[in-house]
């Protein structure tokens, strides 16, 4: 289909601002997703996600900055001469259309004639698995078949990009894992390039070749699912994305990224740990440990010495919430059935972890 | 606690009862004028002394009524639809454009509505009579169409805020222009608004009293001027008749305007345009 | 004018620009400038400047006993008006709001006919049944209550009742849509943490309906002031309210500045009002309704 051919389906956007009012709400981003890649952009609400994926489809330009499709600049096409899909929230579906008038609208819009029109929704409309549905109005459906419309009508006319914001936001929990397989199945049997908004981080992972994260505007990280668990760059992004720890400290010497450092804990002792950025002598640090990172020892075992003040049986693991160790309560997590140490409350632990899995970064 | 219970169920039967005190209070003055108009003497009774039509074939059999009639009807067509286009326009610059004097256009929009009819009905008097407009149709088109604007204006911003704009968005995404994304979109989805506006127009017209008591002339008058006549001389039966007609159309326009909503709604019914939960 | 805007108004970016909005309003701007400002500048022109700049129309009108009577039996009509239709609307709009089917129909039928239903043709009915050999007599000698017909018409408290009934409307649909947002769990909570039905409806239900009372006041109290069928059929010249006082003024004595005179006085008045509870006035409760 239509982009996996070179740069057909490439999207860049290069120094986007936008200002509302006095906020800045995209603060110089640049970003290129090429053709045929899942780039989900992840942030939490006000992040400037949305407002990125909005100024890509048409519907909000720029104060600075460019944004190219393919070889194309189009910064100030308006959206429907832009030839993008765009799945949107709610389903937006035309609730008086009947569900195959819905999916054969962007045909007549580009005046393609009836018979073909017809054909070419009931593909989109099998595609989507809703083969028996064209007939319905939308209103007959239930969410995730009106979801599913609503992505059907989006690339019947084969376009080289879909956008979708939180499409899934609207479906409840089980529906919506469903459709995250299906929308990633979709996407790499028709080769089109998702740009894909979510606030949610499970749903980013799951579904992302790349995910761009965002916090006021700002580009944070842009990588792999695993890049930005294993290997957050900033403090932002290793709390955002998966548990944290988070201990806080000072640094005597300034330290490159990549080098191991050793934190002056506020709440006393040291922490030995990785730089995940350029961090200035005598800045104030955040040392993040993931809590499954933690192993725990028994008492009699080498390591910080800490006190279980309470365990949460989750049935897959078990959460300890621990006191003592570097002045700070602290958790750590336990998978069940690994026939690991299990301590009760009350219990002293031992705590320790690879140096790599401790990353200091800017607080 | 039972005694609280029968407390309770004691204040809820008073307040019911109240309710449809008031509600027979607020229908029986206007229906009971029905069963009078059938009644055959010159002085109106209830109940009527036999039944006899002679006053509908009195309204009938008079040119003067069914002139005035056939000219309320003619003003309160084009105020229709003159305030519901002018109307629509408005509504969508309010709540779409970038409007400078968006609050003083707003004070004007309420304002036919809260300036006491009488106070302009005067003022037009005085105008008209310069600008040759009294008496004439395009005169009452006009006038019309000033009042029932708050109206319409109303009525139209509220279809258009129950409008999910992402809905025309969509329209764009899938590579409509803004004007037939407008057509084949936004249009039918707020056409239950427009209609519900245009009947308002149109009863608000064919109803005005005070207005059209003051710009009418003596051979083009509104029904209503016509009728304040007859009640000013004397409280003929025919009037009963006429009264008992304007009731009934009153009845069959609500009717009918609530049926081709909720129709048309039906088809625009789903997600983001919710269908308006009043009465 | 609406409080409700939902922000992707704001977000969106297909908001017309400001010269096409205007080009969208200017059919309204350009009527409304003809048929209301022009008129009513014309007629508060001719009672400042007619024969000459002048305050006297506007002082004759608090000068003299008869036009001072007339203007405050005006604000003591609407009052009287106000309080009596606040009155019969509470059951109305409380049992309404807690209706549903075929209750609600009727008595939102009640309001609504009504409504729309043409002023003269309503206040035609009232007199039918309020003159001499009315309905009303002919009840009140049926019941032994008087010898002789009495007079109805014509009367303060036919004119009060009169208008009461043709403004109820007005009241009872903004009380109304105030009741109505107002969750059957929140006077249910209030019983739970120990208040009585009486403190209930003191403490949680009358000042979250607050705002459709105000509202609704506001609009009977206006349109009262300004009424012109109801008092000049009902009341006759007996029982002259300002509107009648107007149109007397201009028909029968031509004095057009001391008509301009007293639109403005009411002019000032209402606008005041207007101002004062400027949130109140909202038109979408009356044609969201139907």
């Amino acid at each position: 289909m239509g982009g996996t051919d070179g740069l057909a389906g490439r999207v860049a956007v290069e120094g986007l601002v936008k200002r509302f009012g006095p906020v800045n709400a995209v603060d110089h981003v640049s970003l290129e997703v090429s053709s045929g890649e899942f780039l989900a952009l992840l942030g939490p609400s006000g992040s400037g996600k949305t407002t990125i994926l909005m100024s890509i489809a048409g519907f909000e330009f720029p104060d600075a900055g460019r944004i190219l499709i393919g070889q194309e600049e189009v910064t100030w096409t308006p959206p429907n001469r832009r030839n993008l899909g765009m799945v949107f929230q709610r389903y937006t579906l035309f609730p008086h259309m009947s569900v195959l008038e819905n999916i054969a609208f962007p045909l007549k819009m580009r005046g393609v004639g009836r018979a073909e029109r017809e054909e070419r929704a009931r593909a989109a409309l099998a595609t989507v698995r809703l083969g028996e549905m064209g007939g319905r109005r939308p209103a007959q459906l239930s969410g995730g078949q009106q979801q599913r419309v609503a992505i059907a009508r989006a690339i019947v006319y084969q376009p080289r990009v879909l956008l979708m914001d939180e499409p899934l936001s609207a479906l409840d929990k089980n529906l919506r894992e469903e459709m995250q397989i299906e929308i990633k199945h979709l996407q790499q049997r028709i080769g089109i390039t998702v740009i894909f908004v979510t606030h949610d981080q499970t749903e980013a992972l799951t579904m992302a070749d790349r995910i761009a994260v965002l916090d006021h505007g700002r580009l944070q990280q842009l990588g792999t699912p695993r890049d930005l668990y294993e290997a957050p760059q900033t403090a932002f992004v290793a709390g955002f994305i998966g548990e944290t720890n988070f201990c806080e400290g000072q640094l005597a010497q300034a330290a490159a990224s990549g080098e191991s450092v050793t934190v002056a804990l506020t709440g006393g002792g040291s922490l030995p740990a990785i730089a995940a950025e350029a961090l200035p002598a005598g800045g104030r640090i955040k040392v993040a440990l993931r809590p499954e990172r933690l192993r725990v020892l028994p008492a009699t075992a080498e390591g910080t010495t800490a006190r279980v003040a309470e365990a949460i049986y989750a049935g897959n693991a078990t959460t300890l919430m621990l006191e003592g160790a570097f002045g700070q309560p602290l958790r750590a997590r336990i998978p069940a059935g690994a026939g690991l140490h299990e301590p009760r409350p009350g219990e002293t632990v031992r705590l320790a972890w690879q140096a790599a899995d401790a990353r200091a970064f800017r607080a | 606690m039972s005694a609280a219970r029968t407390h309770n169920r004691a204040g809820r039967m008073a307040l019911n009862a109240a309710a449809y005190a008031v509600t027979v209070f607020l229908l029986l003055p206007t229906l009971i004028i029905a069963p009078m108009s059938v009644g055959p003497e010159r002085l109106l009774s209830f109940p009527p002394k036999g039944f006899s039509l002679r006053w509908y074939a009195a309204y009938f059999e008079d040119s003067d009524w069914l002139r005035a009639t056939l000219f309320s009807a003619e003003a309160g067509l084009i105020s229709a639809v003159c305030a519901t286009l002018i109307g629509t326009m408005l509504a969508l610059a309010l709540v779409r454009g970038r409007l400078p004097g968006k609050g003083f256009i707003e004070l004007l929009v309420i304002g036919p509505v809260i300036v006491p009819h009488i106070a302009l009905a005067v003022a037009m008097f005085l105008v008209f009579e310069q600008l040759r407009l009294t008496g004439t149709l395009l005169g009452f088109a006009m006038a019309h169409t000033v009042l029932a604007l708050p109206f319409v204006v109303f009525t139209v911003l509220a279809a258009l805020y129950r409008f999910d704009v992402d809905l025309e968005r969509a329209a764009l995404s899938c590579g409509a222009g803004p004007i037939r994304a407008f057509r084949h979109v936004t249009l039918p989805l707020i056409a239950p608004g427009l209609v519900s506006a245009a009947l308002f127009a149109f009863i608000i017209s064919f109803d005005e009293a005070v207005v059209s008591f003051f710009i009418s002339d003596l051979d083009r008058k509104t029904l209503p001027r016509k009728m304040f006549e007859d009640i000013d001389f004397n409280i003929s039966p025919t009037l009963a008749a006429v009264a008992t007609m304007l009731t009934a159309l009153t009845i069959l326009a609500l009717l009918l305007g609530y049926g081709l909503k909720r129709s048309l709604e039906r088809r625009a019914r789903a997600a983001g345009t919710a269908p308006d939960p009043g009465p | 004018m609406s409080a409700r805007r939902p922000s992707r108004f704001r977000l969106g970016g297909r908001r017309y620009s400001p010269a096409a909005s205007l080009a969208l309003a200017a059919p309204f701007l350009l009527l409304v400038a003809i048929i209301f400002i022009l008129p009513l500048a014309t007629l508060l022109h001719e009672s400042l400047f007619v024969p000459a700049p002048t305050t006297e129309h506007y002082a004759r009108a608090f000068a003299e006993p008869v036009y001072l009577r007339v203007m405050l039996r005006t604000l003591r009509i609407a009052a009287l008006v106000t309080a009596l239709a606040l009155l019969l609307a509470w059951p109305m709009a409380w049992v309404m709001s807690r209706s549903r089917g075929l209750g609600l129909a009727l008595l939102a039928a009640a309001v609504l006919l009504p409504l729309w239903t043409s002023v003269l043709v309503r206040t035609y009915a009232w007199m039918v049944l309020l003159q001499r050999n009315g309905v009303v007599n002919q009840l009140l000698q049926q019941l032994g209550l008087t010898e002789a017909p009495i007079r109805l018409l014509y009367t303060e408290g036919a004119v009060v009742l009169a208008m009461a009934h043709v403004l109820l409307p007005f009241m009872v649909l903004p009380i109304y849509s105030a009741l109505k947002g107002i969750p059957e769990d929140y006077p249910r909570a209030a019983q739970m943490l120990g208040a009585s039905p009486w403190a209930t409806f003191r403490e949680v239900i009358w000042p979250l309906a607050l705002p459709g009372v105000t509202s609704g006041c506001l609009m009977v109290f206006l349109l009262a002031l300004g009424f012109f069928v109801t008092p000049a059929l009902i009341g006759g010249p007996q029982q002259m309210m300002i509107a009648t006082l107007v149109s007397q003024q201009v028909r029968e004595m031509l004095d057009w500045p001391f008509a301009g005179a007293l639109v403005g006085i009411l002019l000032v008045f209402v606008l005041a009002l207007t101002l004062l509870f400027k949130r109140a006035v909202r038109l979408d409760r009356f044609v969201g309704s139907a």
